[in-house]
């Protein structure tokens, strides 16, 4: 049998024509929009990731053509395949919302919003997700969870507390690296990702668990603190780099490059993998191909102060000395000259990690 | 053309009369309005020493606020300069290190925080914005200089003295807007 059959499912009174094997997910991802279901855990470029979050539930109402009777409960997208005449429903469904909000009540339990300190805030799918369907207070009242800490290395920062245990970090080490050297230690509340003894993360494309973090468990800590990213300027670059694509998108302000990323298509997923040397070690601007600003949803706080084409990008030609026989405009004050802030030689981005109170004593007023 | 209000008054073209020609009337006239003015109330006040209470709602110079230990309480989250429409506020942040656990609530702080008071318009966007109760903008109008270099305030400049230390200057920062307030 070559050719797969094509299976026909309505999700949302929407009707599309997927191969067979397709999941609901995917199936939803392909017509769009607000169709498609959440999903803090399933990752279509890792395999055997999904099923564990549960925030991509979805009510299938019509079994298939031939048996139609509804499932007896709310099944989880990411890991149901769809069948021929299939019916589902996602947000038309009263039941299914309901179940999100539960759902995202019961992924905050422990999570510590510390938004204002995490790096990922403005990018973190938790947030949006909570931003959504999350409630304003909360129910529990008993202590959060907590963890002894553990370091990763010099390029990967661990916050156990934010974690929500996707396994998508499990799953990428597996599928990219030769040797996983983290996971999830214990068991129930105790469960942790963790390396077994203190171990350093040190393989060339581990990286990437940085990026697969649907929330602040694992950020670079090359950027750590450096900056907000609604406050830098996404860029697609690219570099002739050995072992990995070198396609990224380039986090800058000005032109100092803050960050390094992989770039992610719309529903956050990473579109190629990068290796360690160009996330963490490559930061001159000198060193990448810049291709131009990268798209950002408007809906998005990080597209605040983008504007659309290449303004941002195309320094304008200064014309004033062209205009007055050379002379350059008299300022009435270099803001250089009073403000401590953001100043011109000022290296925040060439720091391996986050500042700290020595890094500014030398330049105080 | 139709008039916008019902006050409008067309002007007299006519010579003046004997009466009119001599003016000493019309300024009686003014005069007496002038004297009136002695008995009534006197609308100035002197300034320095005396103050006009604020409205409740009035918007001045800002506070970097502390907790009840004393420690730091802007966490550099940078939505206040986020939600700055003038864009007036600059910050870099940093991490704490061990020792400083007293001066700084959490693990990140505003290593700088810079709010140029030339381009603010104190429409206290960043005091709604904030998440940590750290910036408030307070009772003090912003004072005036000659020079625009004296409009960028630093964190030295914005911090409220620690109510655990600096106990006469913290005082004073108190003390001062309830002499505002009343």
């Amino acid at each position: 049998m070559s050719e797969q059959p094509l299976f026909k499912v309505t999700i949302d009174n929407i009707t599309i024509e997927v191969p067979a094997g397709t999941t609901i997910l995917n199936a939803a991802r392909k017509i769009g929009g607000e169709i498609a279901p959440p999903a803090m855990c399933y990752y279509s470029k890792l395999e055997g990731s999904g099923g564990k979050c549960r925030t991509c539930l979805v009510e299938v109402s019509k079994g298939s053509e031939k048996d139609p009777r509804p499932m007896p409960k709310l099944v989880a997208s990411c890991r149901t395949t769809v069948m021929d005449g299939m019916e589902v429903k996602n947000i038309t469904s009263e039941k299914v919302v309901d179940a999100r909000n539960g759902i995202v009540e019961f992924l905050l339990l422990n999570h510590p919003l510390d938004c204002p300190v995490c790096d990922q805030a403005g990018e973190c799918h938790l947030q949006d997700l909570s931003y959504n369907h999350g409630k304003a207070g909360t129910r529990y009242e008993f202590q959060r969870r907590t963890f002894k800490k553990h370091d990763l290395g010099e390029h990967i920062q661990l916050h156990m507390t934010r974690c929500i245990l996707c396994y998508r970090c499990v799953f990428t080490a597996d599928q990219l690296t030769q040797k996983r050297e983290h996971g999830v230690l214990d068991r129930g509340d105790h469960a942790e990702i963790a390396t077994f003894i203190e171990k350093n993360l040190d393989n060339e494309f581990i990286g990437n668990v940085i990026d697969v973090c649907p929330v602040g468990a694992l950020t670079d800590k090359t950027f750590r603190f450096k900056n907000r990213v609604w406050f830098l300027k996404p860029m697609n670059a690219h570099r002739n780099c050995p072992t990995c694509s070198g396609k990224v998108t380039l986090w800058n302000r000005g032109d100092e490059v803050y960050r390094v990323t992989a770039r992610k298509d719309q529903w956050g997923e990473v579109e190629e993998w990068i290796c360690n040397t160009c996330r963490f070690d490559t930061k001159n601007a000198s060193e990448w191909v810049i291709e131009g600003p990268r798209e950002i949803d408007r809906h998005s706080v990080i597209s605040q102060g983008h504007y659309a084409g290449n303004i941002g990008t195309n320094k304008p030609t200064e014309t004033f000395a062209a205009v007055n026989d050379g002379r350059q405009p008299q300022l009435l004050m270099d803001i250089h000259s009073v403000s401590d802030v953001n100043k011109p030689g000022n290296t925040l981005n060439k720091l391996n990690g986050p500042a700290h109170s020595n890094n500014f004593n030398n330049n105080h007023d | 053309m139709q008039a916008l209000t019902k006050r409008k008054k067309e002007v007299s073209r006519k010579p003046m009369s004997f009466m009119e020609s001599l003016y000493i009337p019309a300024i009686l006239k003014g005069m007496g309005i002038t004297f009136r003015h002695i008995f009534t109330k006197n609308p100035t006040i002197r300034y320095p020493e005396q103050k006009r209470p604020f409205s409740p709602v009035f918007r001045g110079l800002h506070v970097l606020n502390r907790d009840e230990a004393g420690r730091e309480r802007c966490t550099a989250c940078g939505l206040c300069a986020v939600a700055c429409p003038a864009e007036a506020i600059t910050m870099e942040a940093a991490e704490r290190v061990k020792g400083e656990e007293s001066k700084y609530r959490e693990e990140k702080y505003a290593a700088k925080y810079e709010i140029n008071m030339l381009r603010c318009i104190f429409c206290g966007l960043c005091e709604d914005a904030c998440p940590k109760d750290a910036i408030y903008l307070s009772e003090t109008v912003a004072p005036a200089n000659f020079t625009r270099k004296g409009f960028i305030y630093g964190k030295e400049d914005l911090l409220i003295p620690n109510r655990n230390v600096e106990l006469e200057e913290y005082a004073e920062a108190i003390g001062e807007s309830r002499r505002r307030k009343y």
